[in-house]
């Protein structure tokens, strides 16, 4: 059950998306949400789901997991179309009881199920196609002229290098020391929601302690190899950009001017 | 009768994706009630997962698992049952450990099972003794604790259980020679006390050979043999090719008899050597004479 979590899952692949230059790939998914939440009708909208797809064939993820990636937002998905669609005072459509559903309920919620559904998948297309630690090298190039206001860059770039590559290694910690409870007769599965939460103990104190463990390993082998941050760093790999990077900034900003100006005539 | 029986039991990880790989293939096995086993094979082999289908942890794909002759996933029995009566220690049990002192920690098991508290007690100082815990220890927090000692507790918190089968994954690994040994010998004694089933997998042939009265061996997914001790070092060539470092002192046997000394091969222990070698002298030297 653990495997299934697939956010900040790279799926590797040598696409034209996947060689964009990282941080033009973060700037262009900024540019899409900023397309997605300035477009007030659907054309615009649509505008914007067609940059969506032509990028998601470009890059051949399967559509399989592009679904999967949905899965754990489909409840937030609900809940915001109900709230629009029951609680929008306008033209009423029809009427049940207390329940009546307006025109104005109906538009907001569509129109909030395809902001929401793009914004995941546009996401989740920047993940899949970027390994995670060039993703923060990324991070921390775009950041580095906060540098100037004393702002730890590279630090927080290495945090958030570090709890990615950590994230496999506690699932996989966790999924073992739940089978070495189980085996001493550990019940996770049934009693009150009480009982459950106490028999989490066994779990959580033996992953914690060795989430410090390792924390301590890691800072002494980083002291070993004589880190000390940022300062006079060189990196392994550099980062490139080339005409295809401009190119494709290029086309997004093209969309997003098209959906602005859709916005201005039928707005 | 057996303990523990597999039928054609096969396991397949992530089916359906490139990661497919079968890791436990068809394996038919019967476990005669009180033997203490080694399980060896290489990283990979299997051997992981097949003790973890004993205990009910990992479902098959497909094929059935007796333990005591009941189906463990036939829909009236309860796994956690099972679990009580197969213990299960896995690699590097210490980091399992969470109570606060090490009596409470080796209570766990016990607890769940529902005993009461008069026979949790006994079963707890029987075990830490049987261990070598001492017993100002047992209201110590396990985290002051020294890793070999952690281990102990960890291994006798299974035990303190009571399991008719209790299998171990690797309990020495990245112990010292001299805690190697005491642990595999407290192992030892647990199965002549309590007459239980004993598994142990591990990397050492040494340490099989020297504990083991009979040897599972896997090989790529599959069982390659289940036999008495002698028996499985008699086929040390094979296990070589396997990649399986057979004892040394067998090694030097089969390079004996290669360079045309008629000499026996099924030797794995030096005590046993020893022996060997002084009757082919005695024997060569009745010749002579």
């Amino acid at each position: 059950m653990l495997k299934d979590i697939t956010i900040g899952q790279y799926f590797p692949g040598n696409s034209v998306i996947h060689r964009l230059d990282p941080r033009f790939k973060i700037i262009i998914t900024g540019v899409f949400i900023a397309m997605l939440f300035t477009a007030d009708n659907f054309i615009g909208l649509g505008i914007g789901m067609v940059f969506l797809l032509v990028s998601f064939l470009l890059s051949q993820i399967p559509f399989k997991l592009m679904l999967k990636s949905l899965k754990p937002i489909i409840p937030i998905i609900i809940f915001t179309s109900i709230l629009n669609l029951f609680f929008l005072d306008g033209v009423v459509l029809f009427k049940l009881g207390f329940i009546k559903v307006t025109y104005e309920g109906l538009r907001t919620s569509a129109f909030m199920i395809i902001r929401i559904v793009a914004l995941i998948m546009g996401s989740s297309l920047l993940t899949y196609t970027t390994s995670p630690i060039t993703l923060t090298d990324a991070i921390e190039r775009l950041l580095s002229p906060l540098k100037k206001l004393k702002f730890p860059v590279h630090e927080l770039a290495m945090m958030m290098t570090i709890a990615l590559r950590f994230i496999p290694t506690l699932i996989e910690e966790t999924d073992k020391i739940m089978s070495a409870q189980k085996a001493r007769g550990a019940d996770m599965e049934s009693g009150s929601l009480l009982q459950r939460a106490k028999a989490l103990t066994p779990i959580l104190i033996p992953l914690f302690v060795s989430a410090f463990r390792r924390a301590e390993e890691l800072a002494l082998a980083m002291e070993c190899r004589c880190y000390q941050g940022g300062d006079g760093r060189t990196r392994l790999r550099q980062l490139h950009s080339t005409g295809t990077d401009f190119f494709a900034l290029g086309i997004s900003i093209v969309f997003f001017d098209i959906i602005i100006l859709m916005n201005c005539f039928l707005g | 009768m057996s303990v523990i029986k597999t039928e054609n039991l096969t396991y397949t990880y992530s089916i359906g994706t490139p990661f497919e790989k079968t890791a436990v293939d068809n394996v038919n096995l019967e476990i005669e009630e009180g033997a203490l086993v080694g399980i060896i094979g290489h990283t990979g082999s299997g051997k992981s997962t097949l003790i973890q289908h004993f205990n009910g942890l990992v479902k098959p794909t497909s094929g059935k698992i007796y333990v005591d002759g009941q189906d463990i996933w036939a829909k009236e029995t309860k796994l956690r049952d099972i679990r009580f009566k197969v213990g299960l220690v896995f690699q590097y049990p210490e980091y399992q450990i969470f109570e606060e002192t090490v009596y409470k920690d080796i209570a766990f098991g016990p607890k769940n099972m529902g005993l009461p508290d008069e026979e949790i007690d006994r079963r707890i100082k029987e075990t830490a003794e049987l261990v070598g815990l001492h017993k100002e220890n047992l209201y110590k927090s396990p985290f002051e604790l020294s890793g070999g000692q952690k281990r102990r507790v960890a291994i006798a918190g299974v035990m303190a259980m009571e399991p008719k089968v209790l299998i171990l994954d690797e309990p020495t690994a990245g112990l010292d020679p001299k805690g190697r040994d005491k642990i595999l010998s407290q192992i030892k004694e647990y199965h002549q006390q309590k007459k239980s089933t004993v598994l142990l997998v591990s990397h050492s042939m040494e340490d099989v050979a020297k504990f083991a009265d009979k040897i599972l061996v896997m090989n790529k997914a599959q069982l390659f043999c289940y036999d008495d001790t002698p028996e499985v070092f008699k086929r040390a060539g094979e296990l070589s090719n396997m990649g399986l470092a057979v004892p040394q002192i067998t090694r030097v046997f089969n390079r004996l008899k290669q360079s045309g000394i008629d000499i026996r091969t099924d030797v794995y222990t030096t005590e046993f050597a020893r022996k060997t070698i002084l009757e082919y002298l005695e024997k060569r030297g009745g010749e002579r004479a």
